[in-house]
């Protein structure tokens, strides 16, 4: 008896003492692979996160952005997800509805001062936050500007529908350009969705029908998203962009002289306010229902299946410091999440040259639809895009849109949260 | 009752194992999902438990429909014009759409038209694109199996003689098939560049100008084309490679016979040449129309089936779905339909070269 009592008091000895230096294991995901910068700035958390506490230890492993999304889908498939994620804000509701994400415990307060974008909301809860968010700008020099005898538009004040179709036609006939605009359309994928659904939502569409979620009928195929069809269209017809754009025209274009407006996102402001000394970043035009530019960039979230929920809560909340918040701004030039944080970084505190990009996704950002669906509904949207542009009839091309739109929801029970 | 070919044949079986198991589970194995999954609802990444819905898949890919429309009447019964002083016809999607009178045309969409009558008769398809998917995949395979067979047989012939570095011609016409087609497609897309593009210099330059640039990949008249072109480059030298041993199979004593006799080249080709050749030409014949059924890499590296769907494919559109559009079923119900496409081609081109006695 007094052999069994030793015994267990010898057991529960060392299973007490292997508790408390028991370092549970968080295992990590992330997109950067291949940019020294941005792997440099998250290992550089990940340490600082190990050395603090005695509890967790993360582990990272880093995916190149391309096979990212692929990479967690087989993962999920095979059950073998990470304890924290990472995701790019649009898709974090199908994540989320596919059981591969649980929602974040972190204190509300914390984040109250995060830029709109950076919050991962679904079906009221918090899935997701993120360090940083991006923005889009109609970019163009004061030059350009004073040459064509252009008001230059606020945020207070952007540019109408009709200002901005003045513009790009005095842009054209000046012949000083190749084109008037640059929007981009040699990037396929995502950008088409983030960059030009912002259009049809200022004027009055929408991908999706955002009440309910449920169909895409009236709000793809309606007044406004005809007369967005009508208007993207007229782009590429009358010759003010390209619906096919050379790779290297995107890149360099602008910066060559080659366009009097470039539509182009915060990451590229550094480039062009290296090639020229009076680049502006305007706001997005107002075609009617307000400026609008696309908001959510990635963020990190935590797994489904994972056994320590806590330590990967854990693991964000001390992700989300300000001064990590401005090292990555520094790093790799994105928006800083919070004012204070883009007070600490030279290019985004006020006064400072991309200061008006956190102003952007403060007031004009608007998150793609928040839907499981909407991993289809991009694609979707983005062929329809290319379709019009190429030339196709902007009605039926929107019915289909609609119908495939529809077909998918129907397909998915309605995309019912679980 | 052990027969002698499961028993005594142990290393034999040991050897094929592997193949047979990797077979079994990479290709036999995910045919039959597919045909099972084209029956349900099966999606990617979903919650949902997969549903048997028939052949809803089938139905939504194949529907077809013709609909004749007349134009607009007033109220007097005098035909109404537009704006350009045609007869005015009803407005398309107003029956397409939610149109009780035209339950079986709902969501359909224009695949092609043509004027009939006053009116205009059209042939409504619920998935245009899918449509044009298989048209442009048809056509491919029509241009390409003879083009490809026929230059690869050109090509055989010109090599298969006995000249100072003939090898060094054979290694340049085969070299395009070593090379993966990624890359091939990557170097061609290049070539065919509006702006760079050594295509359109070579062209301008050869016409001193007077020839306009044109966007190859990026017009819809001429993306198909493109395509088809450089596929039959890519692959002719592995079909003359078979062809060649073919060509070699034929006994030396044959054409002594004919020059003999004093044939004609031609004669030669006619008589001793081609009939030596038939077991090759259904092979090559065979392999090409496979292929050609399962163009993917060109258009996924090239067009990604753009610009106006003008170079969609079967294959694209299954992996579109399936995967880009987490719309397994969908992709499931494609790939049954491109089997038993090929399957019947195969059938008719077994049957058209069977030996007649």
């Amino acid at each position: 008896m007094k052999h069994l009592k030793w015994s267990a008091a010898t057991i529960a000895l060392i299973g007490w003492g292997g508790m408390a230096s028991a370092t549970e294991t968080l295992t990590m995901w992330y997109h950067g692979a291949g940019n020294e910068v941005e792997s440099k700035i998250i290992h550089q958390i990940i340490d600082d996160f190990n050395a603090s506490q005695k509890d967790w230890k993360v582990e990272l492993q880093s995916f190149p952005q391309a096979a990212y999304n692929d990479s967690v889908t087989a993962g999920a498939l095979a059950g073998n997800l990470p304890d924290i994620l990472d995701v790019d804000g649009p898709n974090m509701p199908n994540w989320a509805w596919a059981g591969y994400m649980q929602p974040l415990t972190i204190d509300e307060s914390k984040i109250t001062g995060f830029l709109p974008g950076t919050k991962g909301m679904y079906n009221g809860k918090l899935y997701s936050i993120g360090l940083w968010d991006a923005a889009i700008s109609l970019v163009t020099r004061k030059s350009i500007l004073a040459d064509l005898k252009l008001r230059t538009p606020t945020l207070d004040k952007p540019w109408s529908g009709d200002e901005f179709e003045a513009a790009l036609k005095a842009a054209k006939a000046s012949g000083k350009y190749k084109f008037a605009l640059d929007l981009g359309t040699a990037w396929t994928g995502e950008w088409y969705p983030y960059a030009f659904s912002p259009f049809l939502q200022s004027f009055g569409g929408d991908i999706i029908d955002r009440t309910s979620y449920a169909t895409a009928e009236k709000a793809l195929n309606g007044d406004g998203a005809m007369a967005w069809g009508k208007w993207w269209q007229h782009l590429f017809k009358d010759g003010y962009a390209q619906a096919k754009q050379d790779g290297a025209d995107r890149d360099n274009g602008f910066n060559t002289g080659e366009y009097a407006f470039s539509w182009n996102g915060n990451w590229a402001a550094l480039g062009a306010l290296k090639a020229y000394n009076d680049v502006v970043f305007l706001p997005a035009p107002d075609f009617g229902k307000g400026s609008k530019i696309g908001a959510a960039s990635w963020q990190f979230g935590v797994s489904a299946k994972s056994a320590h929920p806590d330590g990967a809560s854990k693991f964000i909340g001390f992700a989300i410091q300000d001064k990590y918040l401005a090292q990555f701004s520094n790093g790799i030039g994105l928006i800083p999440a919070t004012t204070s944080a883009a007070a600490m970084v030279d290019n985004y505190k006020d006064g400072g040259p991309l200061s008006v990009f956190f102003a952007y996704s403060n007031k004009e950002g608007m998150v793609r639809p928040v839907t499981p669906g909407y991993v289809v509904e991009s694609k979707v949207f983005e062929k329809a895009a290319g379709d019009i542009a190429n030339g196709a009839e902007v009605g039926a091309t929107l019915d289909a849109a609609v119908d495939e739109i529809n077909a998918d929801i129907k397909k998915n029970n309605g995309y019912a949260p679980h | 009752m052990a027969s002698k070919f499961t028993l005594s044949n142990r290393t034999g079986w040991l050897m094929a194992g592997p193949a047979i198991a990797l077979i079994a589970g990479f290709v036999i194995l995910p045919f039959f999902l597919a045909v099972g999954f084209s029956f349900t609802n099966q999606r990617l990444v979903s919650p949902n438990p997969a549903e048997f819905t028939g052949l809803a898949n089938y139905r939504q890919l194949l529907g077809l429909g013709v609909l004749h429309l007349d134009p607009l009447k007033d109220a007097a019964g005098a035909t109404v014009l537009d704006d350009q002083g045609q007869p005015k016809l009803p407005e398309l999607r107003s029956i397409t759409r939610k149109n009780p009178d035209y339950p079986q045309f709902d969501g359909m969409r224009e695949w092609f038209s043509w004027s009939s009558g006053a009116g205009r008769t059209y042939v409504l398809a619920s998935d245009v694109v899918f449509m044009k998917a298989i048209v442009n995949t048809v056509l491919f395979v029509i241009v390409v199996a003879p083009v490809q067979g026929g230059l690869a047989l050109g090509l055989a012939l010109l090599i298969n003689q006995r000249l100072r570095g003939i090898n060094v011609y054979r290694a340049i016409y085969f070299m395009p098939v070593v090379v993966s087609i990624v890359v091939v497609s990557l170097l061609w897309s290049f070539i065919y560049d509006e702006k760079q593009g050594i295509l359109n210099n070579l062209l301008g330059a050869l016409s001193f100008g007077a020839l306009p640039r044109v966007d190859w990949l990026g017009n819809p008249a001429t993306a198909l084309a493109s395509i088809i072109f450089m596929s039959i480059w890519q692959a002719v030298g592995f079909h003359m490679v078979i062809w060649l041993s073919g060509l070699q199979t034929i006994s030396p004593t044959l054409y002594e016979a004919a020059a003999i006799e004093g044939s004609s080249k031609w004669q030669t080709f006619r008589y001793i040449t081609w009939p030596g050749l038939k077991n090759t030409a259904i092979l090559v014949l065979v392999v090409i129309t496979m292929q050609a059924f399962g163009l993917f890499s060109q258009i996924n590296v090239m067009t990604q089936g753009g610009p106006l769907d003008s170079t969609q494919t079967i294959v694209f559109q299954a992996v579109q779905r399936g995967y880009g559009k987490q719309d397994i079923s969908g992709g499931s119900a494609i790939s049954v339909i491109l089997f038993v496409l090929v399957l019947s081609v195969s059938l008719i081109q077994r049957y058209l070269t069977r030996e007649r006695n």
